[in-house]
């Protein structure tokens, strides 16, 4: 089993990738919408939403559940 | 279609990925300098280093169709052995007479450090005393602003033509100021540590196509030489034509790499034939 220290040093970098290619991909939206483009049709706003609340789970220090089914039951309403 | 590796470490890599980016389009690669992996400690060592990639892998990508260019460098990881530097320094002008080397890189910062500085200093005089392209490294992850900030600083105190000088690694926090002084600059795509291929992509969208090179810098590392079809195919793949693609993967780094006429590879432009009769 990891230590504390361990988990974080082996997958830090990795969880920064994600972390970058989740900004980027909110960037690309508003630059869609800056461009003029359709804000999106209803199941694609739904699934933006469905992104920013995921967020939001992350940032919980103390969560009532595990992070991940948080977010698989999150999702699977999406 | 055709495409340019501008920066890629062929030593460190296998035949077969000659063999697999000949058959996904790749017609010419460029490999800068490098770190070994660890610290050499004589001059002779580099000098070999630059007869490998600028004698023999020409040779070994020639087998699979694809030109291959370099670049001779100390890399800025090495660049505290101030008298070692000087030493291989003094060899770059016999490497500047091969009828495949560029110019000079990766020079540039790792940790932003005096003799890093002087070193860089030091590579970009000689390139432009001797007519040279200069290609900049700047430092990865957290030390990447201010490292592209004493890049910035240590070049604008020089007197360079800065289209001859390209800065890679560039993110969204580096991009624009390089790109405003007048550089070409590049996105080096890596799986984790450096930029996605949809990140480049965006930044393609946000500040053009001008003055910007892509590349995988394939090394010993973590890392991907097949991370540039990967953006080729993001950037196709958001409705960008053909032409467009072109424009970015293979005529950028002809008209960079062409300031130096050993790269003689000219951009190239898709045109419909004309109605060819029926058979019969």
């Amino acid at each position: 089993m990891l230590s504390p220290e361990q988990v974080v040093d082996a997958s830090f970098l990795e969880a920064r990738h994600m972390l970058l290619e989740i900004a980027a991909l909110l960037d690309r939206y508003d630059a869609a919408v800056a461009r003029g483009a359709e804000a999106g049709s209803p199941v694609a706003t739904a699934k933006l939403a469905a992104l920013r609340q995921a967020l939001g789970v992350l940032r919980e220090p103390d969560p009532p559940q595990d992070r991940t089914v948080a977010l698989l039951e999150l999702f699977a309403q999406a | 279609m055709q495409i340019i590796q501008p920066h890629y470490h062929a030593i460190a890599r296998t035949a077969q990925d000659y063999e697999r980016m000949a058959m996904s389009g790749v017609v010419a690669v460029a490999e800068p300098a490098f770190w070994a992996g660890f610290d050499r400690l004589y001059p002779e060592t580099f000098l070999d280093y630059f007869r490998q990639i600028s004698e023999f892998e020409p040779t070994r990508a020639a087998q699979y169709g694809i030109r291959h260019f370099s670049w001779v460098a100390v890399n800025p990881k090495e660049a505290e052995n101030p008298v070692l530097t000087r030493e291989v320094l003094a060899h770059f002008p016999e490497f500047f007479a091969k009828p495949t080397v560029l110019g000079v890189g990766e020079t540039g910062l790792h940790k932003s450090t005096k003799n890093e500085c002087e070193s860089l200093e030091a590579h970009v005089e000689i390139a432009m005393k001797h007519g040279q392209l200069v290609l900049i490294h700047t430092p990865h992850l957290a030390d990447k602003a201010h490292g592209t900030r004493r890049v910035l600083e240590v070049l604008a105190g020089m007197n360079i033509d800065r289209e001859r000088v390209w800065i890679d690694h560039v993110e969204e926090q580096t991009i624009k100021p390089c790109l405003d002084a007048g550089y070409w600059v590049g996105f080096t795509l890596y799986p984790i540590t450096k930029c996605s291929p949809k990140r480049a992509v965006d930044m393609l969208e946000k500040y053009g196509t001008g003055r910007i090179l892509v590349n995988s810098s394939a090394d010993w590392g973590p890392s991907d030489p097949f991370t540039l079809q990967e953006c080729t195919l993001e950037f196709r793949r958001r409705g960008h034509t053909l032409q467009e693609a072109i424009e970015v993967f293979h005529n950028n780094p002809c008209r960079f790499l062409g300031q130096n006429p050993k790269f003689d590879i000219k951009p190239i432009r898709v045109e419909m034939a004309e109605e060819e009769p029926a058979c019969g």
